[in-house]
């Protein structure tokens, strides 16, 4: 047994008899040949019809002119269906790495707002990760008013991002739009959130200013369920 | 390469299994009469460092396993309980946590040594594109592993990876979700990076295979660069590189030592000793050493997917080097100028480490910009001019005559011909 002659196919095509339907490409030993395997990959075998005449699948493909027959048909169904039953059987063993029914039915959490004082951020968490309630102060609310659109990266008025009425709580996902860190609040150039993983600046809406970040900080959903409780998910 | 092997074994039973599992040829054939160049240096050596690196990881990955918990509660006490309560459980885990460091040691210098003496051109294309997976397979690996002690840096080092993928335009949040299997780093994350890093080096192991297949299918390529043409350029594999191998991996082990008995901790995180934490990121995140230029490519572009596909480009372009540097001599020995351009190309590679451990501000931005800018160029501009533009030296006449001081050389390699 040399190296080479295992090279060309050979040891496999006799250790496994299952590859010896490869080894007509890569150098055909006699054993091989005569592998039981062999026949049914490769092997044509005669086929009756109508006419008559014996035909052999080795042929039926190329038949000049002829219309395709029913061999080629079988062929296509049958790879057809072999298709979509890998697809429905690959499919579960995608999805069963979705998140599951337990971790979403996590998927919301309440906060009764009354103890954070004006100028606090508190961290809840949300899903798995932080959520920032910011009591903002009038200055900030104002900053955050005045900042004109083209100056923003991810062009969003502070409107857009709290509730009417509740100008004061700005509730965002404290996960950085750039590569998942967690801001750190009240820093920065903008007196927001800093980012420190790779240098992103928030302003104090969340909003993306300076950095690698390609988006403001997200707004999750949620509502108020009285005046000073609100459900986030 | 070998004639048809004469070997026999002596013992009747050994004739009778042999007949019908001829594996003890096989292994004869491989490793014991396949003939070696007879110039190989100790460059060559750390192909057998390596798989002895991965059988070093298989083996003390299982141990680590019989006593590691994948769960977010009960991760890092279970790695502190190996440090401190398992018998042997410092030595195990120190030699597999430094293991990985010395796997990319090893592999890097692997690589490096194919690209100085074109171990990646014809006809070895299918061998060095092998190389390349098995590269993405131990990145894939190692990172995976790095998450499993739950402590600081594994969460937000896995936190920040799996985001890479975000960049995606449309599906990426949802791929996201699927690596999670949740909505951020979290128990299903943790535990199926546990069953795929057990996984990965058992696919490993079976691409070197096809690795070695392919080496064995074309021949070793040597300091030289030049094909074996009679026998007296040759040597069997046992006793000459059998020998020169393991004196490597003995003096490669006892580096190794050094680093399990002494250092330990040297190329880990301090960070890594606090058990993570999701709702705080520690200042400064860096990767493991091993990753640091590519994730200094990734800071230096100013746009999240720019920067990941720069990132995931780096290492893609490792598999069309073969196309990309058309020479058709092989060894930098015999080519003045891209020998100096290969030495530029180690110290930027280096360099981009570097600036991967600093922070990403300032002049370490710029810096990284450039020498991101210097890696690209490397590929897709210096080697394909140097294709047509360098004039090789000329080669010797055969791998004898190189070793042998012998001067006739051969007429210097018109573009062109081979």
């Amino acid at each position: 047994m040399t190296l080479e002659a295992f090279n060309r196919g050979a040891a496999i095509g006799r250790i496994l008899p299952v590859f010896a339907g490869f080894a007509p490409r890569i150098g055909a030993t006699a054993d091989m040949q005569a592998s039981p395997f062999r026949g049914v990959l490769l092997e044509a075998r005669p086929l009756r019809r109508d006419d008559g005449k014996d035909r052999n699948l080795a042929t039926t493909k190329t038949m000049n002119g002829d219309q395709p027959t029913r061999r080629d048909f079988l062929y296509i169904a049958t790879g057809a269906v072999g298709a979509v039953g890998a697809a429905a059987v690959a499919w579960p063993l995608i999805h069963q790495m979705n998140p599951d029914a337990s971790v979403q039915a996590l998927a919301s959490t309440e906060v009764d707002l009354s103890p954070i004082a004006e100028g606090q951020i508190v961290t809840v968490k949300w899903r798995g990760k932080p959520v920032f309630i910011s009591h903002r102060t009038k200055t900030e609310i104002q900053a955050a008013e005045a900042t004109p659109l083209r100056d923003l990266p991810d062009p969003q008025p502070d409107s857009a991002r709290v509730q009417k009425g509740k100008e004061q709580w700005l509730i965002v996902v404290g996960v950085c739009t750039h590569l998942g860190c967690v801001p750190l609040g009240h820093q920065g150039d903008y007196k927001g959130w800093f980012c420190p993983c790779h240098g992103s600046h928030y302003d104090t809406s969340g909003r993306i200013r300076k950095g690698p970040a390609p988006a403001n900080l997200v707004v999750p959903p949620y509502v108020f369920t009285t005046d000073t409780m609100v459900r986030i998910g | 390469m070998s004639g048809p092997s004469n070997f026999k074994p002596k013992s009747a039973f050994l004739q009778w299994t042999e007949r019908r599992l001829p594996i003890l040829g096989l292994m004869h054939s491989s490793f014991v009469a396949y003939p070696t160049p007879r110039n190989l240096n100790y460059w060559w050596t750390f192909g057998g460092i390596l798989s002895f690196c991965l059988g070093v990881q298989i083996i003390t990955g299982i141990v680590l396993a019989m006593h590691y918990t994948p769960t977010v509660a009960g991760a890092f006490e279970s790695v502190e309980h190996i440090m401190r309560d398992v018998n042997f459980g410092w030595l195990i885990r120190y030699v597999h946590a430094n293991g990985a460091s010395m796997f990319f040691i090893a592999v890097y210098i692997h690589i490096f040594r194919g690209l100085y003496y074109g171990s990646y051109k014809e006809p070895r294309e299918i061998l060095w594109i092998l190389g390349v997976i098995i590269f993405l397979l131990m990145m894939a690996t190692a990172f995976m592993g790095y998450v499993l002690p739950w402590g600081q840096m594994s969460f937000w080092g896995a936190t920040v990876i799996t985001n890479l993928f975000s960049a995606l335009p449309g599906v990426g949040p949802k791929i996201v979700e699927l690596l999670w299997g949740g909505y951020s780093v979290d128990q299903p994350t943790l535990q199926r990076f546990f069953s795929l890093h057990y996984l990965l080096p058992f696919m490993i192991a079976g691409v070197v295979v096809l690795h070695i297949w392919a080496l064995h299918e074309v021949g070793q390529n040597n300091p030289a660069g030049i094909d074996v043409k009679s026998d007296k350029d040759t040597v069997p594999f046992t006793p000459y590189a059998t020998a020169k191998d393991n004196f490597a991996m003995v003096c490669f082990m006892i580096f190794f030592a050094w680093f399990v008995f002494y250092i330990p901790n040297y190329l880990g995180h301090a960070d890594n000793y606090i058990p993570a934490n999701p709702l705080q990121t520690p200042t400064h995140i860096v990767p493991e050493w091993y990753f640091l230029p590519f994730y200094a490519i990734l800071r230096a572009i100013p746009s999240k997917l720019g920067g990941v596909m720069a990132m995931f480009g780096s290492i893609a372009l490792l598999a069309f080097l073969p196309w990309l540097d058309r020479a058709k001599t092989r060894s930098a020995r015999y080519r003045p100028l891209f020998k100096q351009f290969f030495w530029v190309f180690v110290i930027v590679c280096i360099g981009l480490g570097w600036l991967g451990s600093k922070p990403a501000e300032g002049a370490y931005v710029i810096a990284s910009r450039i020498l991101t800018a210097y890696y690209f160029i490397h590929f897709l501009v210096i080697l394909p001019l140097l294709s047509y533009y360098e004039k090789p030296a000329p080669v010797p006449a055969s791998i004898a005559d190189s070793v042998l001081g012998n001067q006739p050389l051969a007429p210097a390699r018109v573009k062109g011909s081979r």
